[in-house]
């Protein structure tokens, strides 16, 4: 407990295990605020909390998690992500090693996204009053000029675009939660998406409406909030919808619905119908974006349905997803 | 995906689709009624209705295991989950369905009581014996497809010397449902020219069960899979079985079930289940002979026995409409309820909870067929 105490043991903690992963100029002063110059333009800012349960699991951890996900909330806008800031609650009893772990992967996953926590804090609770660790995380980013992005965008006529196969996130989750083995390991998909949406802002950003991370509740999560906001319908294509052969495995074995499976790497764009081939050629030419598709298009509909024509034939609705699926999928 | 997109392909749909249309007799009506909530689910995730001629009706039975289970049952288990000594292992489906005075599971869980949601009956045995000081209860529910679990999780509790596992058991039967649905009369009688019978129930009890009923009643029995295309071939054999006059049991799913079915399943369900002799349905009511509780010798696992347990009878919200839903008279639309008051987010009763649910499966993927409700 005297590691959250503010005391010397703390300040210990902090020189340990953070500022060797974590070191920018920023952290180096050692200040309680991070101070930095900005140019003039637009702004966008996101927080987050990450109470993923493992804290380690197949192609990622909770650090690089946190990371990752604050990254894509400010891309999404189309914007380029500055800085972060990151708070741990962490429980007493949570061994330093497992810490130090999720240190460095934050660290890494900081370094290859070019983005620096600028800004930290630690606390400590009794234990049983957390579970391990919960990072919560704060970002700020700019935004190119002539670019504005938001949910209530969406036209009919435009194009629905998906960056990558779906589900692998959630999946990767459950096979480790569930102690199920496929054969073949399914990793998560966890990935910063700031450059994926950067050369496709610069490719052709003036025909994005808007761009979404499908995290949790998946793509049909996501879809339907688009509808919601934009007042449209929206109509897929099952057989146009990339998924893995071991995640579609997976999903069938345990009765779920890939498009409900949360993705923590991938991104769906609307968009204006003569930007699609410029702006599914950028996706492709990107590490993150191979499989890019385009899955179904911005209808007219008064009940703001999202369906789907699926791959037998017939139609159906793509809704949300009642409950939770699975808690604490990050 | 191997041994699945087989059974998914959209040219073979299209040809089955166009079969069934040419071969329905013009001007004739067919109405027949999948017995299993997989077959529901599975109609209105892959748009079947799309597919199929008008003449064609599908009515969906009750063989929806958290549909059928009546108030009282679930009354019960909230009340033996209070017990503090109590841990009451459960599926996941049940935990949201509606019980009497506004509670559920869920609430009861939030309100402090051990309830835990497990995969299957092996679970619950790995936490009565991981924790010895608690009373372990199963609350086992569901068709001949779930009581083989049960009845080895028993065993498997006697062989081990668990003394802190106990099952709730309200397991019910497939053919004695049938039977239930074609004798009733009255303004609850349903029209039905045949089934599309049971998948996995069916590959524990075999084909030989449904032989009586299809005889007695003269109705063709068509036991399909799960996947679609299983589903469309069951419907077109069922429509040459109306035309040419027969009513046969025909097995459609011929890589899983056999006559006889799974006869060291059956052994161990004949081991440790005895049959009631009466139990109670949501919306088939009291049916004798129709459910299971635990023989006498292995009354120690038995949680009624164990805790004493009352199931008196609860009634439903009186404007839910699970009732004739089950039974197939009233279609999910006809409920003044649905996707109003009762949606998946906020269900008034079962059928709007479970996946395999009728009204859950028409509000989920199949709402956008109703075109009087659209919004203007």
């Amino acid at each position: 407990m005297s590691h959250g105490a503010g005391g010397r043991a703390m300040a210990q903690l902090i020189a340990d295990i953070f500022h060797p992963e974590l070191a920018n100029e920023y952290l180096a002063q050692g200040n309680d605020q991070a101070a930095f110059e900005v140019a003039g333009g637009r702004m966008v800012m996101t927080t987050d909390g990450y109470v993923v349960s493992p804290l380690f699991f197949p192609g990622g951890d909770i650090g690089s998690l946190a990371v990752h996900g604050t990254i894509n909330d400010l891309a999404m806008a189309g914007a380029w992500p500055l800085y972060l800031t990151a708070s741990f609650i962490l429980e007493e009893g949570f061994p330093f090693a497992d810490l130090a772990r999720i240190a460095a992967s934050m660290g890494r996953a900081s370094r290859e996204a070019g983005v620096p926590v600028v800004a930290g804090d630690t606390k400590v609770v009794e234990r049983g009053k957390a579970d391990g660790v919960f990072i919560s995380t704060a970002g700020i980013g700019m935004v190119p000029p002539g670019i504005r992005l938001s949910g209530d965008q969406a036209r009919p006529g435009d194009v629905v675009l998906l960056s990558g196969p779906i589900g692998d996130h959630g999946v990767a989750i459950m096979s480790c939660r569930e102690n199920l083995s496929f054969g073949t390991e399914i990793l998560s998909d966890s990935a910063a998406l700031h450059g994926l949406v950067a050369a496709m802002v610069a490719r052709a950003g003036a025909g994005l409406r808007l761009m979404r991370d499908p995290t949790r509740g998946g793509v049909a999560a996501t879809l339907n909030e688009i509808a919601n906001q934009s007042g449209v319908g929206i109509l897929l294509s099952e057989a146009a919808i990339p998924v893995r052969p071991q995640v579609a495995a997976a999903c069938e074995l345990l009765g779920l619905d890939p498009l409900n499976v949360a993705n923590e790497g991938r991104l769906i764009a609307i968009a204006a119908p003569e930007a699609a081939p410029a702006l599914l050629e950028a996706m492709r030419a990107h590490p993150l974006g191979v499989d890019a598709a385009l899955i179904g298009e911005v209808v007219e509909d008064a009940d703001r349905f999202v369906q789907m024509t699926t791959g037998f034939g017939g139609g159906r609705i793509v809704d949300w997803l009642a409950g939770e699926q699975l808690p604490r999928i990050c | 995906m191997k041994y699945v997109d087989e059974y998914r392909d959209a040219a073979r749909a299209r040809s089955l689709a166009a079969a069934i249309r040419a071969e329905a007799a013009p001007g004739a009506a067919y109405a027949f009624m999948e017995f299993c909530g997989g077959h529901t689910h599975a109609i209105s995730r892959y748009g079947i209705e799309d597919l199929l001629p008008p003449a064609i009706r599908m009515i969906h039975g009750p063989g929806c295991p958290v549909c059928v289970l009546p108030v009282g049952r679930i009354d019960a288990a909230i009340a033996l989950a209070r017990d503090p000594r109590v841990t009451l292992c459960t599926y996941a489906d049940l935990m949201r369905v509606p019980a009497s005075r506004g509670t559920s599971l869920q609430r009861a869980k939030a309100e402090g009581a051990d309830i835990r949601m497990v995969y299957s009956t092996l679970d619950a045995l790995a936490i009565a014996a991981a924790e010895p000081e608690r009373e372990v209860v199963f609350f086992a529910i569901g068709f001949e497809t779930t009581t083989p679990p049960t009845a080895v999780a028993v065993q498997r509790a006697q062989r081990e010397g668990l003394t802190n596992f106990s099952v709730f058991c309200n397991h019910v039967l497939t053919p004695v449902a049938m039977r239930a649905i074609l004798t009733t009369g009255g303004e609850d009688a349903v029209r039905l020219d045949g089934f599309v019978g049971p998948a996995h129930v069916s590959t524990v009890i075999g084909t030989a069960p449904y032989e009586e009923i299809s005889a007695e009643f003269h109705k063709p029995v068509v036991v399909a899979g799960f996947e679609p295309l299983d589903v469309m071939q069951s419907i077109l054999l069922l429509v040459r079985q109306v035309n040419e006059g027969r009513a046969e049991v025909e097995n459609q799913y011929i890589r899983a079930v056999t006559q006889a079915g799974n006869q060291r399943a059956q052994a161990a369900m004949a081991d440790v289940f005895a049959i009631r002799d009466r139990f109670e349905w949501r919306g088939l009511g009291w049916v004798p002979l129709s459910a299971l509780r635990l023989r006498p010798e292995y009354a120690r696992f038995d949680a009624e026995e164990r805790f004493g347990m009352e199931t008196p009878s609860a009634s439903d919200n009186p404007a839910c409409e699970c009732g004739a839903i089950l039974r197939g008279v009233k279609r999910p639309v006809e409920c003044r309820l649905f996707g109003t008051a009762c949606t998946p987010e906020t269900p008034m009763g079962s059928c709007m909870v479970s996946s395999e649910g009728a009204c859950a499966a028409h509000w989920t993927y199949g709402r956008f067929r109703m075109p009087a409700r659209r919004a203007s």
